[in-house]
């Protein structure tokens, strides 16, 4: 639970808990149909259901192994892309003027405008899905690899240079581990932003994922299938966040802390 | 080893690009800064006294002049002359210790010798419970003391300050000035310290340099001696001496027209 919780997270705890508690009172006294509104009962029980016997050719381990997997590829490909070339730009005005245009103009289109077209190149396979999934991950992670470059102190690299560092060695003893804690940053970005595509990713041509599940689930008004699904994929984007938020704290200790 | 002064500066001229135009910082400036001595620099702020610091680091280029360092023209920051800026600048993913080898780390020096440094430097700033801890661990003096270490590991020829004492509280500050008189005394190192306390300049230079409003002229260029002839005394007893209150006056005077 995050600090700035602190003292008051039972507080947490009873907001949740109205939420689920209205929930049941207006299940239980059918304030709406029970195909709009599912008993909470009800969505535990999907949720036991789908996970063992599964949902129309797939269990839950299996749909939501399909969407990590998606998920975890398009985020891992653009992690060792988008960070040097964010860190090249940030240094470079050269590289800087030739690649930011580029990322700036589709980094603000909506994923499935492109994704049509991605499909028409790669085909309906994973291919396509990966790739959208690469380009939702890629601008958070460059674009925070970037500033990071940018907010180095000026001093902190004399001092570097003034000790007897090549250019070269300020590079990657100063301003790589400086830039760090902007990167996390960005890697928290991108993973939410690529794990909100992912479900735009699965609208098309997919047999398998939890956002298909969902989707598919809609168009035959299984509304319980519907909440169990988006309750899971809420507690997956906490846990690919914690994850996130669990290596920072290991590798950049420092972060946020004064100097 | 030659008599040349550690550094020099020839009628520098030195102007900054201002939004309306050149802003001239620095005019005109000859200073010879001999090997062994304690150069203090005061004047109003942003008079350019930093200017000079940083074209005495080889981070600035005059625009006119040059500055020679043993008698060679400066070319660009070197680890010859060490540099301490008012915010100690340590590296937050490394240990007080790895800080302090940086500098022999970057010059290729092999690992034990480096770590063999690290230590005794460490050591000298009295900081050698906390060469495991973290930078954030630190006071602000505690991280300033192993800021100066960590200069002092490259063994520089000189010793380039920038205001290091002035955000410290003041009596951080005045432990740190005995102990910055007590490091010049052993070492024999060259100092060039900017400050903007008269007190501290009088008390630790041999040589108190009194700069003009911008564009920095020297107004001013008094020896003093409060750092040598025998006065050992603690830094508050000397700073009481009439003579020493007169010398502090002398400097004021100046800084005030």
């Amino acid at each position: 639970m995050p600090a700035r919780y602190r003292g008051y997270r039972w507080l947490s705890l009873v907001g949740i808990a109205s939420v689920v508690l209205i929930w049941t009172v207006a299940a239980e006294l059918q304030v709406v149909p029970e195909l709009f509104l599912p008993h909470p009962r009800t969505v535990a029980r999907t949720l036991v259901h789908i996970t063992f016997t599964g949902y129309r050719g797939g269990t839950l381990p299996y749909h939501l192994a399909a969407s990590m997997r998606r998920v975890l590829a398009g985020f891992l490909l653009a992690l060792p892309t988008a960070v040097p070339l964010g860190l090249a730009m940030g240094y470079s005005r050269r590289v800087r003027a030739f690649f930011d245009p580029l990322i700036e103009f589709y980094r603000p289109l909506p994923p499935l405008a492109y994704y049509t077209l991605l499909i028409v190149w790669l085909g309906i396979g994973d291919e396509s899905k990966v790739a959208l999934l690469f380009l939702a991950a890629f601008p958070p992670l460059s674009i925070s690899a970037m500033s990071g470059v940018a907010s180095v102190p000026a001093e902190r690299v004399q001092s570097a240079l003034a000790l007897g560092a090549s250019r070269a060695q300020v590079f990657r003893h100063v301003i790589f581990p400086s830039c760090l804690p902007s990167i996390f940053t960005g890697m928290r970005v991108s993973i939410g932003f690529t794990y909100t595509t992912l479900v735009s990713s699965e609208i098309v041509a997919a047999t398998s994922g939890v956002g298909w599940m969902v989707l598919d689930a809609g168009r035959f008004l299984r509304t319980d299938v519907i909440f169990a699904g988006i309750f899971v994929m809420g507690v997956t984007g906490l846990a690919l966040d914690r994850v996130v938020r669990l290596l920072e704290r290991r590798i950049v200790p420092w972060k946020g802390l004064a100097e | 080893m030659s008599n040349a002064p550690a550094l020099q500066l020839r009628n520098v001229d030195y102007s900054y690009s201002g939004r309306n135009g050149p802003v001239p910082a620095v005019d005109g400036l000859s200073l010879d800064i001999e090997v062994g001595s304690f150069l203090s620099i005061i004047g109003p702020s942003g008079c350019g006294k930093s200017t000079l610091l940083r074209l005495l680091a080889g981070l600035l280029f005059p625009d006119r002049g040059e500055v020679l360092d043993d008698g060679q023209p400066v070319g660009g920051p070197d680890p010859r002359r060490g540099i301490v800026f008012q915010k100690p600048q340590l590296y937050p993913w490394l240990t007080v210790g790895k800080n302090v080898e940086f500098g022999p780390k970057m010059r290729g020096l092999p690992r034990a010798e480096r770590k063999r440094l690290a230590a005794q430097y460490v050591e000298m700033v009295r900081l050698t419970e906390f060469a495991k801890s973290y930078p954030y661990e630190l006071s602000g003096g505690m991280q300033q003391r192993a800021a100066l270490a960590r200069v002092l590991a490259n063994d520089p020829k000189v010793l380039l300050m920038d205001e290091p004492f002035g955000a410290l509280d003041a009596l951080t500050r005045e432990h740190l000035q005995d102990e910055l008189r007590e490091i010049w005394r052993s070492t024999g190192k060259t100092i060039v310290l900017v400050t903007h306390s008269v007190e501290e300049a009088v008390y630790l230079g041999t040589r108190v340099l009194v700069l003009s409003d911008r564009p920095a002229r020297a107004l001013a260029d008094i020896p003093v001696s409060f750092s040598t002839n025998g006065t050992r005394g603690l830094g508050r007893e000397v700073k009481a001496r009439p003579e020493f209150i007169k010398v502090r006056e002398e400097v004021l005077r100046y800084v005030w027209t």
